[in-house]
């Protein structure tokens, strides 16, 4: 059985479809990728996938659950984790912060317990905070744990984002674009780190991206959309040589 | 390593608790034998009221980031629950005060359900109404005295009782705000979609902050009634719940030490401006503008003071 199945997903806003009879699957363990022009509907889909946008039409089924129209937080704690495209971290709070709210959703103690201060807050919180290092340290993050997440390098802010979704222990790891800004360096490291986490968590992840040596690198298996349709579905070679994936990034022959 | 944290944290607690019996029997000193006098007692009142207000306000406006201008609607609602019960009904004071903390708790709750679904300015503006309609209500009801309110009050608030009170309110609200629960409040003043996509209902957070905020201006309420003798409806007017939103923005959103400490600030400038009522509103606004251009994050910003930070200061380096 599959970890996610997507059946005829559709959304639109007003006049504009943008997502039409869409249609997924990904696999446990599974690297997939989601490419496709700009506009074609792509960060709609993980909105979809992950509750910020009620879908239309069509199911989600996750786990064998439909979690179509679901809210954010249960979907989260149903096991699926993502990144935004631009960063979304909480500035104002310290990089462990970031980390241990994702934890919040298996907080050991009660909000008595809290405000009471008990024995069992103090070995909670204990819990909390090596578990929020050891996130850190994945990332090469655990001597800035002190710093303002505003504060922190553009690269690290991307890690840091990737820190915190897998801090919410996902089966399914969503990353929105990655690699958007990061130089050639940048993005080989990050797709070596993605590679790592996928073996170490043994989780799925699936990435949208436009840097094509990212996805052909790293991704099993694509999906191509566009115009809110998959156009193209299979390996990276098949991809590459698709003649309407190429038209529709390239534009059509004269 | 544990054990580490473990002592300090009673080391900690220990120089707290000692600190705190220190104020609470030097001011009980000072009462007992007239050194300090009525004028003096009427401020030291005002004074721990208005940090319960200011605290527990900075609980939703500071901390959950929900701008509520309707604080002045729960402490009314507190107020006059625990009048009901002690001056009408007859029961004791613990009584009137449980039940001043749980009636204004549920009006955060029916209140707080509707309205936290909006957003900035709309909320303020929404929860101005709801504040203003307690009070037009109260006015309404015949029982409770109308517009005339409801006179001879019992003292039954002691200097012992404020203390208590004063320092259960900043202790149970720091408390939570350094826990995970806190943690998940701060984090829908943050990024809300953020924050729900990490697992949290943000819902659940903002209503909780709001009726554990609306519980602690109750409490407050039902101090301020049973030590300044009357209460009237028109004592927890709009411009009530501003003079509250004022102490939390001049400390610093996101900051308990920097409520209380402007609380115990405008306190005392209240007093210091009470032969020029009209003047203390001017300066009010005054030093907000100045506030906001000079320092818009407050006194505090969102920094704490605590034992941790005098320990740097007098060098400890544990």
């Amino acid at each position: 059985m599959s970890l996610m199945e997507i059946k005829n997903l559709h959304k639109s806003f007003g006049g504009l479809t943008a997502v039409l009879n869409f249609n997924f699957d990904i696999e446990k363990e599974e690297l997939v990728g989601l490419i496709g022009p700009n506009g074609a509907g792509k960060t709609t889909v993980f909105n979809l996938i992950t509750g910020v946008y009620k879908p239309d039409e069509g199911r989600i089924f996750f786990n064998g659950q439909d979690i179509a129209g679901l809210p954010p937080y249960t979907i989260c704690k149903k096991g699926i984790a993502r990144t935004f495209q631009n960063i979304r971290l909480f500035n104002d709070l310290t990089v462990l912060d970031n980390v241990k709210i994702a934890l919040h959703k298996d907080v050991p103690y009660s909000l008595m317990g809290a405000i009471c201060r008990t024995p069992r807050f103090f070995r909670g919180e204990k819990k909390i905070e090596d578990k929020a290092l050891e996130y850190l340290k994945i990332f090469n993050l655990d001597n800035k744990k002190d710093e303002i997440a505003s504060n922190l390098p553009y690269g690290e802010q991307r890690r840091l984002e990737i820190a915190r979704a897998l801090a919410t222990s996902p089966s399914l790891l969503i990353l929105d674009e990655p690699a958007a800004g990061m130089n050639p360096q940048e993005t080989h490291d990050l797709m070596n780190l993605i590679a790592s986490i996928r073996e170490r968590f043994k989780l799925s992840i699936l990435l949208i991206e436009h840097d094509m040596s990212l996805v052909m690198g790293v991704c099993e298996r694509i999906y191509v959309l566009d115009y809110g349709q998959i156009i193209a579905e299979g390996l990276p070679e098949k991809i590459r040589n698709d003649k309407k994936v190429i038209e529709a990034y390239l534009g059509e022959e004269v | 390593m544990q054990t580490i944290i473990k002592n300090w944290n009673w080391r900690k607690f220990v120089f707290e608790v000692l600190v705190l019996t220190g104020i609470f029997m030097l001011i009980q000193y000072g009462i007992s034998n007239g050194l300090l006098n009525s004028y003096h007692q009427i401020n030291l009142s005002s004074m721990c009221i208005n940090i319960m207000l200011a605290v527990s306000l900075s609980l939703i406006n500071g901390f959950t980031g929900q701008l509520s201008l309707g604080h002045a609607g729960f402490m009314a609602v507190g107020a006059y629950t625990s009048v009901v019960m002690t001056n009408m009904l007859g029961q004791p004071f613990i009584l009137g005060i449980l039940m001043a903390c749980l009636m204004a708790g549920l009006a955060g709750f029916i209140i707080g359900v509707p309205t936290l679904r909006l957003k900035g300015d709309y909320l303020a503006i929404a929860t101005l109404g709801f504040g203003e309609i307690i009070r037009v209500v109260l006015q309404n009801i015949d029982y409770v005295g109308g517009p005339a309110g409801i006179l001879g009050i019992t003292q039954l608030t002691t200097w012992p009782w404020l203390f208590a009170a004063t320092v259960l309110t900043v202790v149970v609200i720091v408390n939570l705000i350094n826990s995970s629960y806190g943690r998940a409040i701060i984090s829908v003043r943050e990024d809300e979609i953020a924050s729900e996509l990490m697992g949290i209902n943000t819902t659940y957070y903002k209503v909780l902050a709001f009726v554990i905020g609306a519980m602690f201006a109750g409490l407050a309420g039902a101090m301020y009634a049973h030590y300044f003798y009357i209460i009237k409806p028109g004592t927890f007017n709009f411009m009530k719940s501003f003079d509250i939103l004022v102490m939390v923005v001049l400390g610093g959103l996101g900051s308990t030490t920097g409520a209380v400490i402007a609380a115990i600030f405008i306190t005392l400038l209240t007093a210091a401006l009470q032969k020029w009522a009209a003047i203390r509103m001017i300066l009010y606004a005054f030093i907000l503008i100045v506030i906001m251009i000079y320092r818009p994050q407050g006194l505090m910003g969102n920094k704490e003071l605590t034992t941790k930070t005098f320990g740097r200061v007098w060098g400890d380096k544990k």
